[in-house]
């Protein structure tokens, strides 16, 4: 409980440093395009009224953190969320290609895994290709992924979450790969003198070994499989989701749009991270971890 | 004692090639040219389609004798290479046309290699040198039929160059657009990523010592960061270009942008990991915060700060590409991607993934080079 | 056991080791971790293997348990070849650590043998009640390892190695990690069910008073290459309480596992 709130008031005092860092940067921004509209129109303001212009400008360079949380609000709560300006709109249609290529994803990634640990030629001709594979920028097959499955009549939710599903597997396969290796030498011998055969030593050490490593990859799974649906949204064509509002917010410069589109998938990053890391939470306390 | 061992990828593979035999015409062509013998007509496979069966079955047959496993590797080699190679070279010119016993032969070729693979993961050569080959050697055949099997099918399918190019395709795409392919690194690569990684790394880990002098600091700054982390940065790119302009700068604020937190994280939990023992001991030397610092925290900071190293060069790679996709000047890796694939000239999008991928190798190589000299004492290197 | 294997109880040798040597391959060349072993255990002995690292005494007991394959010689294991010893689960192993599965609970950790063996789940539970009882763990059932002191949790694994009724124990160095008055304690506890189940026990040490005060007979090993150099037979009577480590015969039998283990080192620096 001590290192919660040792915590808090640092994370919290920070968090509001930050928010005074805004409005400022938001006024000295704001501040040149503003004073060409003063000098058009020949006002002469005042400093107060002054700043107070700069931080209510329907399309301001840096938006002032009220002004988006007011565009989020009301996109967020005061829209049906069928409408297409509704937030939670885009934010489910991201979500739900996510989820489906997250899914996928951690399915390949356990699968191949389990592959990679059982048979040694894999191992050896396989795992390599794997760990190179990550340090490729895979994200830039996004566009056209989408666009060739839009040339054979493939769209919507399909080809957005086979990138998730792309993106997502690496870790947690090579997460795995670390989780069911994991089990000390001792553990293994044990399970040698007492001649367990090979699905024992599977299940019965092996699994409830590498849970721990599964959520830790799952958490940057997760968060990599959002990243490839809100990029594979930006390829025109796409009308709905966070990506292609980002796009269509910065087409038609409506800054304060681009910023709590931004806030939403923050948002969800968030809550799907914290959501993986729960359930890891609570399957680890269910396997008598001990509390940390 | 017997003369042979059975390995059930070679009886697979005879099998297979009985089957496709069985079948009779390998391609459409060969079909019409047997249908009306009367007719000369040119199809794939007319000298080649003995030799092919001959190479399968001979391999798969030799490799099963007891001989020395070297004998087994190499005729199986030959055996899967040239087949596979004639399969490639035969179908050129036809297509589309192929029908399932040219399908049976390549994945009889193919369960050769895997045969092979089999032996050469079995081998445990005392000789160091010959080890790391193997560790070569044995990837680098996955790689290989990974392509054969693109190419095979590609064209044995006759699927349209527009929805997947052979890698031949793409081989000539970038052998004939080097210019163009040279100017995108350089726009990308050269200016943005690595003005954006050197900006993003170095204010990170700065943050960090910053975070790791003022302890309030810190408490706050490891949870943000860390869920920073998790955040699908690449969303800033529009407001950066918006801010920044078309050219190289804003690509580069998105990948500092990008590559600070890794950098902050990894360097704050590094900073910790020097052990109490070890820092009782600087202070009974009375040493002062940088000497500390210098002699003791960096370097067991070391493993973690290379970590966020290579973690970063990927996502520079991303970042700068992605950003591309929100305007450009008329050059630039993300703005080729984006263009050609509206064009519909997939082949220049696969060069430049191919191209992508290179570097991004390279880069990480550079940086996992780099760490095995500076932290050859980790326990992670010394096992090597 | 059947009634003609019982009568010719009194000669069965539950281990037997002739000429035994293995030699492992490392980078640096070859290393004799054993040479020429020949070693003979009964029924209902409880043998203690002593000696510096690098002498072999844990590399036996692994051959023992088929962990290891020896290079040379022949061994045995109630008539058997080690592996085919093994497939019958003829042994229970202790670990230097209590190698406990941190996801499973203590019962569950002891069942994970009978788990493994197929046994029903009735029988399991009075086993696992039988054998928690033995080492006076009875209540700690449901805790999970991270919950129970070090020798609590090194209780547990012995536990585990009884559960399946084993008549072999193999121990490798199980209080090694144990602070000594834990392990006193332990080393009592241990001779009570020695005494009460009948068992015949390997001990791997490199404490002399533990392996005198618990051995009815003492092998004492050497490094480079890791052989047997002495076999003493202990006069201590089976019953032995904790002060019997004062008396005149036990210092005895101490100073010549002592000169033994020095006599192994005369030729080193």
């Amino acid at each position: 409980m001590d290192r919660a709130r040792d915590k808090i008031v640092p994370v919290l005092t920070i968090l509001a440093g930050l928010v005074v860092v805004w409005y400022v940067a938001a006024v000295l921004l704001n501040a040149p395009f503003q004073r060409d509209l003063d000098r058009r129109a020949g006002e002469t303001p005042d400093t107060i009224e002054f700043i107070a212009k700069t931080l209510s400008q329907p399309k301001p360079t840096m938006p002032a953190p009220h002004q988006v949380a007011e565009n989020f609000f009301e996109n967020t709560f005061l829209r049906k969320i069928t409408s297409n300006r509704s937030l939670v709109y885009h934010a489910w249609v991201t979500l739900s290609s996510t989820l489906l290529g997250f899914a996928f994803g951690t399915a390949l990634g356990i699968v191949i895994a389990v592959g990679i640990v059982h048979v040694q030629a894999l191992d050896r001709s396989l795992m390599p290709w794997i760990i190179a594979s990550q340090t490729i920028p895979i994200l830039a097959i996004a566009p056209m992924v989408v666009v060739v499955f839009a040339a054979v009549g493939i769209t919507g939710i399909v080809p957005k979450s086979l990138i998730s599903t792309y993106l997502s597997f690496f870790p947690v396969a090579v997460g795995m790969v670390k989780g069911l290796r994991s089990p000390e030498f001792m553990h293994l011998d044990l399970m040698h003198t007492y001649n367990a055969s090979a699905s024992q030593l599977f299940w019965k050490l092996r699994v409830p070994a590498s849970v721990p490593f599964l959520f830790a990859s799952m958490k940057v799974a997760v968060a990599a499989s959002l990243v490839g649906a809100i990029v594979a949204e930006l390829p025109t064509g796409a009308v709905a989701g966070i990506g292609s509002k980002l796009l269509a917010a910065s087409y038609y410069s409506q800054t304060i749009d681009m910023w709590s589109a931004l806030v939403a998938g923050s948002i969800v990053a968030a809550l799907l991270v914290t959501l993986v890391g729960l359930a890891g939470r609570l399957v680890d306390r269910s396997m008598g971890a001990r509390p940390a | 004692m017997r003369w042979f061992t059975l390995s059930w990828q070679a009886v697979a593979a005879i099998l297979l090639c009985i089957l496709a035999g069985l079948l009779g015409p390998m391609t459409q062509p060969e079909m019409k040219a047997l249908a009306n013998p009367a007719v000369t007509i040119a199809y794939p496979f007319l000298n080649t389609k003995g030799l092919i069966f001959d190479l399968i079955l001979g391999a798969a047959a030799v490799s099963m004798l007891r001989i020395p496993p070297l004998a087994a590797v190499a005729a199986l080699a030959i055996g899967a290479h040239v087949a596979a190679w004639l399969l490639l070279t035969g179908i050129v010119g036809f297509e589309g046309s192929a029908h399932a016993p040219y399908y049976l032969l390549l994945a009889a070729a193919w369960l050769l290699a895997w045969r092979c693979v089999t032996i050469l993961s079995e081998l445990k050569p005392a000789n160091r040198a010959a080890n790391a080959l193997l560790r070569l050697v044995i990837p680098f055949i996955f790689g290989v039929w990974i392509l054969i099997v693109w190419e095979a099918v590609v064209r044995g399918a006759g699927i349209p160059f527009i929805l997947l190019p052979p890698p031949s395709a793409i081989g000539v795409r970038i052998a004939n657009s080097l210019p163009i392919l040279a100017a995108d690194v350089n726009q990308t690569i050269f200016k943005s990523v690595i003005a954006g990684y050197v900006i993003g790394c170095g204010a990170g880990f700065l943050t960090a010592i910053l975070a790791d002098r003022v302890a309030f600091l810190g408490r706050g700054l490891l949870p943000i960061g860390n869920m920073v982390s998790a955040l699908p940065i690449v969303g800033v790119a529009p407001i950066m270009v918006m801010w920044f302009g078309f050219g190289w700068e804003s690509k580069a604020a998105v990948v500092a942008i990008m590559t600070f937190f890794p950098m902050l994280v990894n360097t704050v939990t590094g900073l910790a990991a020097s052990g109490h023992m070890e820092r009782d001991l600087m202070r009974t030397y009375a040493s002062d915060y940088t000497q500390t610092l210098l002699k003791l925290r960096l370097p067991a900071a070391a493993p973690f700060i290379f970590n966020a190293l290579k973690i970063n060069s990927t996502l520079a790679l991303i970042g700068a590409i992605v950003a591309e996709f929100f305007g450009t000047p008329v050059v630039g890796m993300g703005f080729r991607i984006s263009t050609e694939v509206g064009r519909m000239n997939i082949d220049m999008v696969w060069a430049e993934i191919a191209v992508a991928a290179l570097i991004g190798s390279v880069f990480y190589g550079l940086i996992a080079l780099a760490e095995r000299a500076a932290t050859f004492w980790h326990p992670s290197v010394r096992g090597g | 056991m059947t009634m003609t294997e019982a009568a010719a109880g009194e000669t069965t040798a539950v281990v037997e080791a002739r000429k035994l040597g293995l030699t492992f391959q490392t980078n640096d060349g070859p290393v004799q971790a054993l040479t020429g072993v020949d070693l003979t255990i009964g029924k209902g002995e409880f043998v203690s293997f002593i000696g510096p690292s690098g002498c072999g005494k844990t590399t036996f007991l692994r051959v023992i348990a088929d962990l290891e394959k020896p290079t040379e010689g022949t061994i045995s294991v109630n008539g058997m070849s080690p592996e085919q010893a093994r497939e019958r689960r003829a042994y229970g192993y202790v670990f230097q650590a209590a190698a406990l599965f941190p996801w499973r609970t203590i019962a569950k950790n002891v069942a994970l043998p009978l788990e493994i063996m197929g046994v029903p789940a009735a029988e399991q539970k009075a086993r696992i009640a039988r054998v928690m009882d033995l080492v006076n763990l009875t209540g700690f059932e449901k805790k999970y390892p991270w919950q129970l002191s070090g020798g609590m949790q090194q209780r547990a694994s012995i536990a585990r190695a009884l559960a399946f009724d084993a008549d072999l124990l193999l121990m490798d160095e199980p209080f090694g990690a144990l602070d000594e008055i834990v392990r006193d304690h332990l080393n009592k506890q241990l001779l009570e069910l020695w005494a009460r189940t009948d068992k015949t026990i390997c001990f791997v040490t490199h404490s002399i008073p533990e392996a005198v005060y618990l051995s009815t007979r003492i092998v004492v090993m050497s490094p480079r290459p890791g052989r047997v150099t002495d076999v003493i037979e202990s006069t201590l009577p089976r019953e032995r309480p904790l002060h019997i480590r004062e008396s005149a015969e036990f210092l005895a039998i101490a100073h010549r596992v002592r000169d033994g283990l020095h006599a192994g080192h005369g030729y080193e620096d």
